[in-house]
């Protein structure tokens, strides 16, 4: 049940996309997610495509897995499309009743905006999914250290992001236990009314935050215990470089976005009104 | 009312690099008021093994029959099912939420439909069969001690009355003290009552005085199923998975095998004294 939400997890697999440096996958998914942005075109949607395609197949992690990463945003993707579809006026008038009008542009803007919002968050995923946890931090932390000198404390940011991380599949895991747990004393989260089942949660809620908190408690005197005291001084067993793969995928991927730029801009194909 | 198992396999997210065949091809009978071990090492499935048991969890294949009728049936009553199949979760104080101990004992009476007073009646019984003491049953649950907090998770069970009990290693990360309690404690519940008690461990001195009958999961599957003396007589093989028979049988082979005449059946060091006693009268 809950263990179905697989945003932001990590999928092990051997790849050429997992071998890669994490810095170069959070720079070329901000490329890819720009990409999404400077253009709005069927060349480009089809350009964008073929590039994920190739990258999803690449990676080996299984189209099921990065379709139910959607999941969480179908009700803003639906928002999205309704809105748009609707409020969106512009070209021939398509449908029309009572106070709802569908025009062309509508149309063409909803479609749009539903392929970009699936693509943002199966171009992050494919990130996520590909990129353990502390190899994320690392790079992320390495890819913004030039802020460390107006003060930002990078090294710190980074572990709290990667703690949070890892945190995410255990209590996924334990949310999945202790609702088991109370589903064996006959507790039911399934029917009732919106206010019964909130009510419902309270059983689930209390233990999951007790568990959070002894599992942070536990987590800092650990930390403490080995005498981590952030990042100043401290080395890594497995520093960051880039390899000949690594600066392969850069290449690829600014070529990706020249090509991107130039046919969503310069090539005036249309599909009826798309 | 008996649980039988048909042919159960169950395949944790199949089609993934996660993938895990955590059951296979499992089948058990088990009677109406049997005290039933069920022993393994850590991950051959005993947890997985007994989630089957009321409906919790669904066989990838097999048949789970409750009292001759198979749960996945069309229209099978699952509340029912989890009202008379009882299961405590490994750690269970971890599920205890409500402000205090009875209260939180009353959640499973609560859900069954019964009234307020109805519960606490449920609540109180539950709590007086597990030895809770009852000046602290105004007591918030988060403040008692691990084998206390064990104690009301296992009574909030015990309140929905129902037909067989069965424990995840209720032991699990106490001391040896609250450990002898516990079990003792169940072994009593278990005369009192008459219910069907399943208790889980990977440990099989812990269980080895306790139950009537032992089944021994290795990675899956179900490798040896029958009385304690039966299962210990395969002490060579339980080595192997990595679980050991209780000392005594080692003592009592030891000492057959350097020439006295003892039978190597004992199971507890009460039997095994008495084994050795004989052997010196004859
Ligand atoms: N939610 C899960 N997802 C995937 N694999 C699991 C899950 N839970 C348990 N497993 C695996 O299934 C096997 C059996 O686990 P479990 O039934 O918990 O064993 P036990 O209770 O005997 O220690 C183990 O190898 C474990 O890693
Ligand atoms: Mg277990």
């Amino acid at each position: 049940m809950i263990r179905d939400i697989t945003i932001g997890q990590y999928y092990p697999a051997e790849s050429p996309i997992h071998r890669l440096d994490p810095r170069v996958k959070i720079v070329c998914t901000l490329l890819f997610l720009v990409s999404l942005f400077i253009q709005n075109s069927l060349p480009g949607y089809v350009i964008a495509t073929i590039f994920l395609g190739c990258v999803i197949s690449m990676s080996r992690v299984p189209v099921k897995y990065i379709v139910k990463g959607l999941k969480p945003i179908v009700i803003l993707l639906m928002f999205t499309v309704v809105m748009n579809l609707f409020l969106t006026r512009g070209g021939d008038t398509l449908v029309h009743f009572w106070i709802f009008t569908i025009t062309e542009e509508g149309l063409r803007t909803s479609v749009f905006m539903a392929v970009r919002l699936i693509y943002l968050v199966m171009g992050s995923s494919i990130m996520t999914f590909t990129t353990s946890p502390n190899g994320l931090t690392d790079g992320l932390e390495k890819l913004l250290r030039p802020l460390n000198k107006i003060n930002v404390p990078v090294h710190e940011v980074a572990m709290m992001m990667s703690i949070a991380l890892r945190f995410i599949p255990i209590l996924l895991e334990e949310t999945d236990k202790i609702m088991k747990a109370q589903i064996a004393r006959g507790a039911d989260f399934e029917s009732g009314n919106i206010i019964q089942r909130a009510k419902a949660m309270t059983p689930i809620l209390v233990p999951l935050f007790v568990s959070a908190f002894r599992r942070a408690n536990d987590l800092a005197m650990a930390m403490e215990a080995r005498c981590y005291n952030g990042g100043e001084g401290r080395t890594k067993m497995k520093p960051l470089r880039y390899k000949a793969q690594d600066r392969w995928a850069y290449v690829i991927t600014v070529i990706y976005m020249i090509v991107i730029f130039a046919v969503g801009r310069f090539v005036p194909f249309k599909l009826w009104i798309f | 009312m008996s649980i039988a198992l048909e042919h159960v396999n169950y395949v944790y997210s199949p089609g993934t690099a996660y993938e895990k065949h955590a059951l296979k091809d499992v089948s058990l009978e088990i009677a109406q008021g049997q005290f039933v071990g069920i022993i393994g090492h850590t991950g051959s499935g005993k947890s997985t093994l007994i989630q089957h048991l009321n409906g919790l969890m669904k066989a990838t294949s097999g048949k789970v029959l409750y009292d001759g009728q198979n749960i996945y049936d069309e229209g099978y009553d699952m509340k029912r099912l989890r009202s008379q199949v009882g299961l405590v979760f490994q750690y269970p104080e971890y599920q205890l939420f409500e402000e205090d101990v009875l209260r939180d004992v009353c959640f499973g009476p609560k859900n069954q439909g019964l009234s307020a007073e109805e519960c606490e009646k449920c609540a109180r019984e539950a709590l007086d069969l597990v030895g809770f003491p009852e000046k602290y049953y105004r007591q918030s649950p988060f403040e008692l001690s691990g084998g206390q907090k064990r104690r009301v998770a296992i009574a909030g069970i015990l309140a929905m009355h129902p037909k067989v009990l069965v424990l995840d290693e209720p032991t699990a990360g106490l001391d040896p003290k609250g450990r002898d309690e516990i079990l003792d404690q169940i072994e009593h519940l278990h005369r009192e009552t008459g219910m069907t008690v399943i208790l889980v461990s990977h440990s099989m001195e812990d269980i080895a005085n306790y139950v009537e009958r032992i089944i021994v999961m290795n990675r899956g599957e179900k490798m040896l199923d029958g009385v304690p003396k039966e299962v210990f007589s395969h002490y060579k093989e339980l080595e192997k998975v990595g679980l050991a028979a209780p000392q005594v049988t080692y003592v009592m082979h030891d000492l057959k095998e350097r020439g006295f005449q003892v039978s190597t059946d004992a199971t507890t060091i009460g039997e095994a004294a008495d084994e050795i006693m004989r052997s010196f009268h004859d």
